[in-house]
């Protein structure tokens, strides 16, 4: 089987079974009243990776952090750090530190205090702490701002600064509660590479909270999509993107063409019958009459005006454009089908002319191929 | 280990206040329940029975079955209290009709007024609250008297041929208690006009409202919370008011703190002014109950507005 | 765009000149010559040096002051432990009770208040005088501190105690080191607020006060009876001397600190953005 994305990972503890989890959760379930954050959820990461948790608001992705952090205590189940139960241990004697959504940096502290905020707690020799702290600003390249109050500095500065306060502690763990979500586009881009390049250089573990995905895709190893206090699937981005294990995976990251029907078999072949009356080429052989999904990302769908060619096992069907999404870098095309169904696919601009466009209310035909698709079971 | 240091941090934290306030606040009104059961007695502490703890758990049946509600029957079969009562009701109630109709134009003109200058409007209504209330009302004195600045004002324009007699009238106590209490009145009504969104009013006048349709259909209606805490501010304390009816009302004007007052410091009869104090909180249960609830509600507003 | 009638000025006008006129004829008339407090005669400052010969008055003064200090102290201490349990402990037995607890002494007729007080030191048998005043004085105004420290304590972010234990810091050492220094302006009103409500108190000073602990609200209402005076004009102008001194001295501050805070967050906000064209330059002003 082709690998999925188009890279490599030469980082992947996850897969290698005699690998030891450094953080584990297990069967862990958090209750507040009536309502259930966290599910009986159990998930492991591993040392040095760089893990997303993924998930719309009150999905329990930011009581999960909590509980590592240890604000929350766990109603049931057990969280484990380095093999030791975090059970009992009060935030302020855990190894972990958390970098705030607010940065929840202290006002009336300068730059330089709220860095050694930590190091003075642990009672850390004054001439080692201006050191640490010295070494924390070169980091986050802030030295010219160590006497600065918080409210001197601009939105991308406090980040920096609430980044290197929990740094400065040299926690074993950094958890991240939506660390950009405070920053406007473009700078939470810059600054999604520099985490990504300080958690490769300090070989630290990074856990971090977002509801963003293309965040959670661009700089994590693994992410966990979280539902309703479950975890529905963890994985690598381009699993998840590329193989999502269910329905609520498929459409919660970026966008998808569903297609329902029954399975049947047809020239040897396994394909799905749609309410279109089409046969969809499945990518696996599956049992006759089951009722699947088939997922298809827009941008594996082709637009022609010509038909595709017999044989070539690819699903084509005719279908008039309906609607013209322009976005510059691509451009989507919402083809209606003879069922009235609307699937979307996506093309990319890869030139800057086009001699002869495609218009509005144009019939055209769709196409794919059979491994373009994922079935969904669930 | 830590978590039991916690803990106990925790528990001194509640406790302390708690401790206190139930010791200095609660336990007190128990005892003015109780003394409102004794009858007076020619002694120091002058009412019996007194409870004698050393006397065990006899003497202390003893004592509970002597109280009785002969005070409550004795108020209520005096038209002195009953009247003090309404009149005392009837006051607060007009003097806080008064102090909305001042405080409303007022709060909403520094609503309306640039932002720049809203704090410091704030300020100058805030200021004089710092001042003190026996001061302000003391001003008044001189102001109101037949020969004070007031008659002297509107003599000299020769609007009036005779000094009005204002001081020693209700009319005293209405400007008294509007006076002293107008902050009360206008910040909360000033908080809850601040916050309004403007373009409400305009969405109004844009669907057909005149301003003053606009004004008692939208901006009105959505000020209401801070009128009702306003008038509770004014109205709970005016009720009980001492200073004001004292020395701005007249001999003949009746207020129950100031009964209470003479019962206590004049006649010495502390079982009939605890009675007194007892059915005056109990006159006041409903509106304290309101004003807590709307504390409440705001807070709760405040905490999930966050 | 918010439009400042006529109508709206006019309202703000009469309002504040019914506030202050009573206040500024009080002040005047401090300086009248003649005894006879409502007819001028001219400019004199001698009520003022009678004051000073009034030991009565000065002995009230003094109690009232070290029943002020006192008391506000102590409540300040006992009304941020209130709110720190309101605002931080949402759920122990009986806070409906301790919430109700602080909030009707805030709208309790002062008869009411005093009598009970009194009552209470009666019952245990304590002498009123000087201390019982301080003790009430204490349990009413903790309530003013708790509901201002409280209001502060609710707008303030709580992830930045958390922050603080995450850091290290035990529950204690994030109170003194990171709540207390940001909740210290409310906690200073607070004090003040008390101390100005103890200064002011005649009710309840009256009822639990005893001999040789007259305070001065008490003194001055037992001279108003008798009717108005030049002197206790010329009292009531240095009290609110006082007051409107130290008003404006902390209004100013206040100002002061507001406005260099609108100046550096404006000089930040200024700076990042000539940082998105720019890149930082290396050693900018700290």
């Amino acid at each position: 089987m082709k690998s999925l994305g188009i890279f490599r990972r030469s980082f992947a503890p996850w897969a290698d079974p005699n690998a030891k989890p450094f953080i584990s959760f297990r069967n862990v379930t958090k209750r507040f009243g009536d309502f259930t954050a966290v599910d009986n959820l159990s998930l492991d990461i591993f040392t040095r990776e760089f893990f997303a948790l993924l998930g719309g608001s009150g999905c329990g992705k930011s009581t999960l952090l909590r509980m590592l952090a240890g604000f929350e205590q766990p109603t049931s189940g057990e969280i484990t750090l380095d093999g030791q139960s975090l059970a009992g241990i009060p935030p302020y004697r855990r190894p972990v530190n958390m970098m705030f959504q607010s940065y929840a940096l202290f006002p009336h502290m300068t730059v330089e205090k709220n860095i050694a905020f930590g190091l003075k707690q642990d009672g850390m020799p004054k001439t080692e702490i201006a050191e640490r702290v010295a070494q924390m600003l070169k980091l986050v390249k802030l030295e010219s701002f160590a006497g600065r109050k918080p409210h001197q500095l601009s939105g991308g500065q406090r980040q920096r600064v609430a980044l290197a306060r929990s740094l400065a502690k040299r926690p074993k763990v950094l958890l991240l509660d939506e660390p950009l979500g405070a920053l406007d586009k473009k700078l939470r881009e810059e600054t999604q590479f520099e985490l990504m390049d300080l958690q490769y250089e300090l070989g630290l573990t990074f856990v971090v909270v977002t509801h963003d995905q293309e965040e959670a895709m661009t700089m994590s190893d693994r992410i966990a999509v979280m539902s309703q206090g479950r975890v529905i699937q963890v994985a690598t981005p381009a699993e998840i993107y590329e193989a999502p294990n269910s329905r609520f995976v498929a459409e919660f990251i970026g966008d998808v063409n569903m297609m329902e029907g029954r399975v049947a078999l047809e020239n040897g072949h396994s394909v799905l019958k749609t309410e279109d009356g089409v046969s969809v080429p499945l990518p696996e052989p599956l049992a006759e009459g089951r009722e699947v999904a088939l997922a298809v990302r827009p941008e594996k769908l082709k637009v022609s005006r010509a038909a595709p060619p017999e044989g070539a096992n690819l699903y084509a069907v005719r279908g008039e454009i309906w609607d013209i999404a322009y976005f510059g870098d691509m451009t989507v095309f919402h083809v209606k089908l003879p069922s009235g169904k609307i699937v979307k696919a996506s093309s990319l601009n890869a030139t800057r002319g086009v001699e002869d466009p495609f218009g509005y209310d144009e019939q055209i035909w769709v196409s794919f191929e059979p491994q373009a698709g994922v079935v969904l079971k669930g | 280990m830590q978590n039991a240091i916690s803990a106990v941090t925790r528990r001194l934290v509640i406790l302390i206040p708690y401790g206190w306030l139930l010791f200095f606040f609660l336990i007190p009104f128990l005892i003015v329940l109780r003394i409102s059961m004794s009858t007076t007695a020619v002694a120091m502490p002058p009412y019996t029975p007194v409870f004698d703890w050393t006397g065990g758990w006899e003497s202390i049946r003893a004592s509970l079955s002597q109280l009785s509600l002969d005070n409550y029957t004795w108020l209520a079969g005096d038209p002195l209290y009953f009247n003090a009562y309404i009149s005392s009701l009837l006051i607060a109630l007009v003097s806080t009709a008064l102090t909305l109709l001042v405080a409303y134009p007022m709060a909403y003109g520094m609503a309306k007024a640039p932002t720049t200058i809203r704090p410091t409007l704030v300020m100058l209504v805030i200021l004089p609250f710092w001042t003190s209330f026996l001061i302000r009302v003391y001003a008044w004195i001189g102001i109101l008297k037949p020969e004070g600045l007031f008659n002297q004002f509107l003599l000299s324009l020769g609007l009036i041929s005779e000094p009005l007699i204002i001081l020693n009238t209700n009319w005293a106590i209405y400007i008294g208690i509007v006076y002293c209490y107008l902050p009360f009145m206008v910040l909360p009504l000033y908080s809850a006009l601040e916050k309004m969104d403007h373009s409400l009013t305009e969405a109004a006048l844009d669907l057909g409202c005149t301003p003053i349709q606009a004004f008692w259909r939208v901006t009105f209606p959505l000020s209401l919370p801070g009128v009702i805490a306003g008038c509770l501010l004014v109205f709970i304390p005016a009720v009980g008011e001492f200073v004001i009816p004292d020395l701005l009302g007249g001999s003949e004007t009746l207020m129950i703190g100031r009964t209470l007052w003479n019962e206590f410091n004049g006649n010495r009869d502390w079982p009939v002014s605890s009675a007194v104090a007892v059915v005056l909180l109990l006159l006041l249960v409903i509106p304290i109950m309101l004003f807590q609830n709307a504390q409440a509600r705001a807070e709760r507003a405040e905490r999930e507005g966050r | 765009m918010v439009r400042w009638s006529r109508f709206n000025i006019a309202s703000i006008v009469f309002g504040f000149a019914f506030l202050y006129l009573p206040i500024v004829l009080l002040v005047i008339y401090s300086f009248n010559e003649s005894r006879l407090v409502t007819v001028w005669t001219g400019f004199s400052t001698k009520w003022y040096g009678t004051l000073l010969t009034n030991q009565a008055l000065l002995d009230a003064a003094w109690v009232t002051l070290r029943v002020g200090l006192l008391s506000a102290s102590a409540s300040t201490v006992l009304g941020t432990l209130a709110a720190l349990s309101l605002s931080r402990y949402p759920d122990f037995r009986g806070r409906v009770l301790f919430s109700g607890m602080i909030y009707a002494p805030l709208v309790m007729p002062e008869v009411i208040t005093g009598l009970s007080m009194l009552l209470l030191f009666v019952a245990i048998g304590i002498d009123r005088g000087f201390w019982t005043v301080t003790l009430a004085h204490t349990t009413f105004t903790m309530c003013f501190v708790a509901v201002v420290v409280q209001s502060r304590l609710q707008s303030f972010d709580r992830s930045i105690e958390e922050a603080a234990m995450d850091l290290g810091a035990t529950p204690v050492a994030t109170f003194f080191q990171v709540t207390l220094p940001i909740i210290l302006p409310a906690v200073l009103s607070g004090w003040v607020l008390a101390f100005t409500l103890s200064l002011d108190d005649l009710v309840i000073a009256s009822f639990t006060s005893g001999p040789g602990a007259t305070t001065l609200p008490m003194r001055i209402y037992s001279q108003v009876r008798l009717g108005v005076t030049p002197e206790i004009n010329a009292i009531c102008t240095i009290l609110i001397g006082v007051v409107a001194c130290g008003t404006l001295i902390a209004a100013l501050a206040t100002r002061r600190r507001e406005l260099q805070r609108q100046k550096d967050e404006r000089a930040a906000f200024a700076e990042s953005m000539v940082r998105t064209v720019d890149p930082p330059p290396a050693a900018a002003g700290g």
